[in-house]
């Protein structure tokens, strides 16, 4: 049994329903009990997504144990299969129904649908979320894809970005438009977007780019196996990175390497405000991909220094330990969220690059923090087109991470003035007069008041008492100005 | 009441198929607040502690009070070796965090089909561990508890350790401290000492016995009630205090069974009922002949439909509950439209089925379903928000009808 605060990864179920939230054509069908739905919010929710997952739960209670739980599943899968009418049925089990052993997989193949069905083991108590995405993602791609002779032009797939993929969604804009300037064709890009009959079309491209090995590496070695396609090694986040990915998929398509447009964050980090950047000191955790790409960008394009570097992907942990290594660092492998904190507190960085966990730790210790990986907040699924990978995410990466940081010339300043009367936390405006007199029953009572709007709450009970000039402010009054403001 | 609640035969469409709701592990984000010296530490799957941290959302910025123990691969080996490991996690836990004096082992799904007996392990926990912690458990898992169940599976808990025989009057169900306070004052202005349950420190239990009245001030407390009642407490049964007549009929049900005087009852609250009042008319009229739709969540359906259609003049379209407490819910039920169409249980693609063909002006929902229901077009508001913010009493009437009133506000102010 392991003692687990927060998690870094749901459950492997969540990555099955990464990847079949990402397609079209596909529905979900899971044997779970009630409760289990709670993954729909995770997408409607932290991505806005406009649609429910494609998923069907069993949603079955105690009262069904003693029962036909196969049955129940049947009856699910038969109905998901008329109202949703998908192109292929993935089926498996949440960790409650991998106990009850009812055989999805079995069960499904003999209601004779006239559909593709693709049975998911994803061992509940042994594996995690990124593991059960990259399974998925490959039995799909092993019970689609059919051989193909790859076209002439130069043509590759896309593989990798899910739903609820930190910034899946930008990152494929950015690699799409730098494989057009260089004039390779894109073949499909799967699993985002992609139906079963885009993943059957996999073998027509001559090689794959693998954006997240995570997802998509298990996948990429079974079609090298298989169809010979290669695939790329290099995830292109950073200057550094972006400039050997070009080389790297010119070489793999046959065309030049045209570098074409650049971007600023070489330019920012040699400008003189950046010089206060020189040595901060810096932790990165993540899942291995973006901690090992951060931890490069933090050391070489930014030049920070990486104090601290680590994981929580277990299967990556020999590629951390190899970057760690470069940085001169032991990597801290482990999915334990207090390990992680014992580390930054023990290290005292300047600025944490990390997970939404370490976000709530640095923000805990005051220290400085921006999200580079999964898991994430809906802040990480912004608005605006805000990429890791290519040249325009290197300008998102100079932008994120020195924001969270006093600006150089700043710190000058607030050096300068320290001390000055006017100029320390507690200080008034000048143009505000002096407070009222809170009696302290209703101090407390205002305390109870939850945190986000009880400055709101001060405020407005404020005005009402000098409107009614009135020198103390009683819980009345802080009930009669709520009343009075009630809209 | 009584006479009332036996005229109440209302047809109820029943349903069984995909539920769209949280398990019972739910009620622990909004109970570890309630009781500050508590900690829940769940005996489950990875599942369950991602859950608690997705429905915990926004909370997660302070180290939580509640924590899961993941069953690993080897757990499931052997049940001797599972115990062991628990009390190793247990270990752990209370050494980083002394100041815990209440301990629950919460069970899972996983941890109920295995057949893990937490009931064993919080005794042998609790004698290792006295005086300073006691360990008590409960099920919070999705296959026997939905949602706030869960809250009624931990106080149920709570209620055999109570101590015997105290005050005249006890709050039963977890209310946000700020109601409580207010609830404390009205109660004392008509000369009745009060106590609350869940206390907010473990070591404040309030005493029950036979002569205590209780006030449910929860409607999905029925094995709490039923653990009360059997240490000999009386449920005073009345309406849910939600809204203005909801909460004058709660505390008037209270006052008659204590003998209050009417003047008595009627100088303490009079002051709040013409606030609230106030407060809620500027909202009504936002809300008055609006159509709304109830997606079973939380079990406060049908005392949130009765205000929003008796106070706020709205009109209900379908009143989904998870479950409907006939006696529970009897003085409830007597206040709702006679042809008011009440649902049980879920079938959650046909009840969309439904919503959408009566295109309700709002639709109360989970969260799951909120953001596809308005990119279809229709108005929604977050059931869990009604169960994370203070609605109870005089002085949240107005506040509740606003959670109503917000999505439908908002969408006359945008313009694109």
């Amino acid at each position: 049994m392991q003692l687990t605060l927060w998690t870094y990864e749901g459950p492997p179920h969540v990555g099955a329903m990464r990847v079949a939230t990402a397609m079209r054509g596909v529905h979900y069908v899971l044997h779970a009990p009630q409760g289990d739905t709670y993954a729909d919010l995770l997408f409607t929710m932290i991505e806005r997504r406009a649609e429910r997952p494609p998923v069907t739960y069993t949603t079955f209670q105690a009262r069904d144990l003693g029962g036909d739980t196969a049955e129940l599943f049947k009856n699910a899968a038969r109905d998901a299969y008329e109202r949703f009418k998908p192109e292929l049925l993935m089926v498996g089990a949440s960790c409650t129904a991998e106990l009850i052993q009812d055989d999805p997989g079995g069960l499904a193949k003999a209601l004779g649908l006239p559909i593709p069905v693709v049975a998911l083991e994803l061992p509940a108590y042994q594996r995690k979320e990124n593991w059960g995405a990259a399974e998925t993602f490959y039995q799909l791609v092993r019970a689609c894809a059919v051989p193909a002779v790859p076209q002439a032009a130069p043509r590759c797939n896309v593989l990798g970005p899910t739903a609820l993929g930190f910034r899946h969604r930008d990152d494929l804009r950015e690699v799409l438009a730098l494989l057009d300037r260089l004039g390779i064709a894109v073949n499909v890009v799967a699993p985002l977007n992609a139906t079963p009959s885009d993943l059957a079309r996999l073998g027509g491209a001559a090689f794959n780019v693998v954006l997240y090995p995570e997802i998509a590496g298990q996948a990429a070695s079974w079609l090298q196996r298989n169809f010979g396609q290669p695939f790329t090694r290099t995830v292109p986040i950073g200057v550094g990175a972006t400039r050997e990915f070009i080389t790297e998929v010119a070489a793999l398509a046959g065309v030049v390497p045209a570098l074409g447009e650049e971007s600023r964050l070489p330019w920012f980090s040699r400008s003189v405000d950046a010089n206060y950047l020189t040595g901060k000191r810096v932790f990165v955790f993540g899942d291995a991909t973006h901690a090992i790409a951060a931890a490069r960008v933090a050391a070489r394009e930014l030049g920070f220094s990486v104090v601290g570097f680590g994981t929580y992907s277990r299967e990556f942990a020999r590629d951390v330990r190899a970057a760690a290594a470069e940085h001169g660092i032991e990597a801290l492998i482990t999915d334990d969220y207090l390990e992680v904190e014992a580390r930054i507190a023990e290290l005292a960085p300047e600025l944490v690059l990390g997970t939404q966990m370490e976000r709530h730790v640095a923000k805990r210790l005051g220290i400085p923090c921006a999200v580079i990986s999964a898991p994430m907040h809906v802040q990480d699924s912004p608005a605006r087109h805000s990429p890791q990978m290519g040249f325009e995410g290197a300008n998102v990466l100079f932008d994120d991470w020195v924001h969270p940081l006093m600006m150089g010339l700043e710190e000058h300043l607030l050096t300068m003035f320290r001390g000055d009367a006017e100029f320390h936390d507690e200080a008034t405006p000048s143009h505000l007069p002096a407070t009222l007199t809170w009696a302290p029953e209703a101090e407390k009572e205002l305390g109870k008041i939850p945190f986000f709007v009880r400055g709101k709450a001060r405020r407005n009970t404020e005005q009402f008492a000098r409107d009614k000039v009135l020198a103390t402010i009683t819980v009345e009054t802080l009930y009669d100005a709520k009343a009075h403001y009630a809209r | 009441m009584s006479e009332a609640a036996t005229l109440v035969e209302r047809p109820v469409l029943r349903e069984r198929g995909q539920r769209e709701v949280f398990c019972g592990l739910t009620g622990i984000v909004w109970l570890h607040r309630k009781i500050q010296d508590a900690f829940f530490l769940v005996v489950g799957s990875r599942t369950c502690a991602h859950l608690l941290q997705s429905a915990a959302g926004v909370m997660i910025f302070a180290e939580p009070r509640f924590a899961t123990a993941i069953i690993e691969e080897r757990d499931l080996a052997g049940l001797a070796d599972a115990n062991d490991e628990l009390d190793a996690v247990v270990d752990r836990l209370l050494a980083r965090r002394p100041d815990i004096r209440l301990l629950f082992l919460v069970g899972s799904c996983p941890s109920e089909v295995i057949k893990l007996d937490l009931s064993r392990a919080a005794a042998r926990l609790s004698a290792r561990f006295a005086p300073d912690v006691r360990v008590l458990n409960y099920s919070g898992s999705g296959i026997e508890t939905t949602f706030t169940q869960g809250e009624d599976a931990c106080l149920a808990a709570l209620v055999p350790i109570m101590p015997n025989v105290g005050r005249p009057l006890l709050v039963v169900g977890a209310l946000a401290d700020v109601v409580e306070d207010q609830f404390s004052r009205l109660f004392a202005a008509m000369g009745i000492e009060v106590g609350f349950f869940p206390p907010r420190r473990a070591g404040d239990l309030p005493a029950v016995g036979p002569g205590t009245s209780f006030l449910l001030a929860q409607p999905f407390l029925a094995d709490t009630a039923r653990a009360l009642e059997a240490r000999g407490a009386a449920r005073i049964a009345a309406p849910f205090p939600l809204g203005v007549e909801g909460t004058t009929l709660w505390l008037e049900a209270a006052a008659r069974a204590l003998g209050v005087p009417t003047k008595r009852f009627r100088d303490a609250t009079q002051p709040s009922i013409e606030r609230a009042e106030s407060s809620l008319s500027r909202v009504r009229e936002k809300l008055a002949g609006k159509r709304i739709f109830f997606f079973p969540d939380s079990q406060l359906e049908v005392p949130l439909a009765r205000f929003v259609s008796r106070e706020l003049d709205m009109a209900l379209v379908e009143v989904g509950t998870p479950y409907l407490h006939r006696q529970h819910l009897a003085e409830e039920l007597d206040l709702l439209p006679a042809d008011v169409a009440l649902s049980e249980g879920q079938d959650v693609d046909r009840q969309l089925d439904r919503c959408r063909a009566a295109a309700p002006d709002l639709t109360v929902c989970g969260l799951g379903l909120a953001n596809p229901l308005e990119a279809e077009g229709l108005a929604t508001k977050w059931s869990i928000e009604l169960l994370f913010t203070p609605i109870q009493g005089y002085e949240q009437a107005a506040d509740l009808a606003g959670l109503f009133a917000r999505p439908l506000d908002r969408r006359t102010r945008l313009v694109f």
